[in-house]
């Protein structure tokens, strides 16, 4: 009698524990199988590209197209406050204070609340996800919903995420949002339906003065390249260690 | 209106405060748990004699507190219906990962305490009743009906192995809870390696207050004399583990300070501004300094055991706002500071909303309606009741 219940507990426990092991063995099998590998469907193979982004600060005058264009090629809701990319504006005044804005994600544009000659200097920087090469939205996320593909962009699973909203959390650069919608985390893609196709990025695209440039980090000829190339770059928190991969032409101390 | 609760510069995507009251409960329904089954092994493993008037209706307590951990968790995620993904494709770099196993885990070894504790009493009420209550009892013993001395020494030994195994096991529970934060290396509040040992000191402090407040209040209900000398050995762990905790608490915060990383004057106005009265009133002031200070005096003063008993339950009550508080400030406060280290951003809670207050009471109040369901089954109450007259204090 007493052994029989003490195996009772100890099977118990293994039955539970080796049926809840299993499980996930064979499931993530499945999704590692299907997921790897293999590229998107047509010619475009992800073996092939390493995309990366460059943003030439000196160059931005905040007309916002950009922030507006994304929300409209990827339907992001313009009466929420979310936003998979935007400008911020620099106002460094002549005592020292530095202001930062972007309202509306600079869509509308910015508007001019302090006078000119109170002003010492001042400049635009374009946001976005960095599509960081060690991203910690990708580590935290605790069912694999975000993902890495080979081509370095980082993207969300909508029909796998659970919502639990810890890789906004865990991005350190606010790139995130909770779709509410869709009940899941949402970002940049970086035009993942346009680039694959061979197109640019939304926001690449309408920008008017060339401030945002993308490109194939394998390929030596690309816009993104020749930057990299000859110019003094920099990246956003590069001390977190996410080693982005949206690069910085003239980024100023003050922003972060 | 959202113009107002925004200082400086947030990210425009931060406008929304992610994690609301919800995820407050989360580690404060976690740590009372964690602290209730440790509490309940200082009798089961290390053999403390004072503590075992409570000892198994701490282990009731623990389970009815688990019962209900995830709840807030299931309410808060945007997609409940795939939230048992984290049990089937855990992505093992996360933190959050381990929660659906752990948890599991966890629960098995209460069960399996509770059951090792309670089986004389089960089988004894199986074969003293008659009709569904014997079904019930026999169910609950799995019809297995050895309480011969030798049996009951084995139940004794095993359930002392698992009390080991489940420390460690409460430890991790709620460590881990403190790793979900203290791994956030975006959020300057919250990364911290210390963070997974002050959520520990902090929720074995909230489960002995809690603890101490049920047996009173089970006591009271009861008509029952209270046994003073379990009341004080616990208001004296109690103590001790205070003292753990603000070491912890204060030295993350004075390390914060002294080395005024770039972060410094954002969390300096986090502390002077959005949290001063959550974290300096009622998380240090009324959650430690006081309790701290009431016990002492509880240590001190001879006899006058109702002023005694008083003061140990003001003290509970005020830890068990106090670390409420705590995960106020960590939860809260850390989503109130922008990662742009150049803002700071208001929660406002909303009262009737999925995310809101009302939710988070009645997820508070569904383990003590669980707890008078399972003592009503287990009734620990000859423990407490034991010839409290024989020993009278000094
Ligand atoms: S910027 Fe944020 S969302 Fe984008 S990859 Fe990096 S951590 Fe992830
Ligand atoms: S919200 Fe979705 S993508 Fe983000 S961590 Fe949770 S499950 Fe992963």
């Amino acid at each position: 009698m007493e052994i029989s219940r003490r195996e009772f507990t100890k099977i118990g426990c293994r039955v539970i524990i080796g049926a809840a092991a299993g499980t996930a063995v064979i499931e993530s099998l499945v999704t590692n199988g299907s997921a790897a590998g293999e590229s998107p469907k047509g010619e475009y193979d992800w073996n092939e590209h390493y995309w990366g982004f460059v943003v030439d600060t000196k160059k931005c005058i905040g007309c916002g197209r950009c922030a507006n264009a994304c929300k409209l090629e990827n339907k992001v809701p313009f009466d929420e406050p979310v936003y998979r990319t935007w400008v911020e504006r620099y106002r460094v005044l002549r005592g020292g204070e530095v202001k930062i804005d972007s309202p509306n994600g600079s869509i509308d544009g910015f508007t001019d609340d302090i006078p000119a000659e109170d002003i010492k200097k001042a400049f635009y920087v374009p946001k976005i996800c960095n599509h960081c090469d060690n991203p910690p939205c990708v580590q935290v996320c605790p069912v694999g919903a975000t993902y890495e593909t080979k081509d370095g962009v980082v993207l969300v699973d909508y029909d796998y995420c659970i919502g639990c909203r810890y890789c906004i959390q865990g991005c350190p650069y606010g790139a995130r949002y909770f779709n509410t919608e869709k009940r899941t985390a949402d970002k940049c893609t970086w035009c993942y339906h346009r680039i694959t196709k061979g197109l640019l990025p939304a926001c690449v695209q309408a920008c008017p003065v060339g401030a945002r440039k993308f490109g194939d980090l394998k390929d030596p000829d690309s816009a993104v390249n020749k930057i990299l190339d000859e110019e003094r770059i920099n990246v956003l928190k590069p001390d977190l260690g996410t080693k982005p991969k949206v690069y910085y032409v003239g980024l100023d101390r003050e922003v972060r | 209106m959202m113009e107002n609760l925004i200082w400086g510069y947030v990210y425009p995507n931060e406008a929304e405060i992610q994690w609301s009251i919800l995820i407050v409960l989360y580690p404060y329904i976690t740590g009372l748990v964690a602290g209730a089954f440790i509490a309940s092994s200082l009798y089961h493993v290390f053999g403390k004699k004072e503590i075992k008037p409570v000892a198994r209706f701490a282990l009731l307590t623990a389970l009815s507190f688990l019962l209900v951990a995830t709840m807030p968790l299931l309410t808060h995620l945007g997609r409940p219906e795939r939230g048992i993904e984290i049990m089937f494709t855990p992505h093992v770099t996360s933190a959050m990962s381990g929660f659906g196993y752990i948890y599991s885990f966890y629960l098995i070894v209460v069960v399996l305490e509770i059951w090792l504790s309670f089986r004389e009493d089960i089988v004894k009420n199986a074969l003293n009743s008659r009709g569904w209550k014997e079904l019930l009892y026999s169910a609950l013993a799995l019809f297995s009906y050895d309480i011969s001395e030798k049996a009951l020494h084995d139940d004794e030994k095993l359930a002392k192995r698992l009390a080991i195994i489940g420390i460690p096991s409460a430890a991790f529970l709620h460590g881990y809870v403190g790793f979900i934060f203290g791994g956030i290396k975006a959020n300057p509040w919250w990364s911290t390696p210390l963070m997974p040992l002050i959520f520990l000191m902090s929720a074995i402090v909230s489960g002995i207050a809690l603890l101490i407040l049920l047996y009173i209040i089970a006591m009271k209900l009861r008509k029952h004399a209270i046994d003073h000398k379990c009341l004080h050995s616990l208001a004296h762990y109690l103590w001790i583990f205070l003292i753990l905790d603000v070491t912890l608490e204060m030295l993350e915060i004075i390390s914060m300070k002294y080395e005024s990383l770039e972060e410094i004057e954002i969390i300096n106005r986090l502390l002077s501004d959005k949290i001063a009265t959550t974290f300096y009133g009622v998380q240090l002031t009324m959650g430690i300094f006081i309790p701290f200070v009431l016990l002492l005096l509880v240590g001190m003063i001879k006899n006058r055991e109702t002023l005694k008993m008083i003061m140990i339950s003001i003290s509970s009550v005020f830890v068990l706002i106090g670390v409420f508080a705590m995960r106020w400030n960590v939860v809260i406060g850390g989503q109130e500071i922008s990662k742009s280290l150049s803002g700071t951003l208001t929660y406002v809670p909303v009262f009737f909303s999925k995310e809101g207050v009302l939710p988070a009471i009645v997820i508070l109040t569904i383990p003590f309606i669980i707890l008078i369901v399972v003592t009503y089954i287990l009734p620990p109450w000859k423990d407490m009741e034991e010839e409290p007259e024989r020993n009278p204090d000094k």
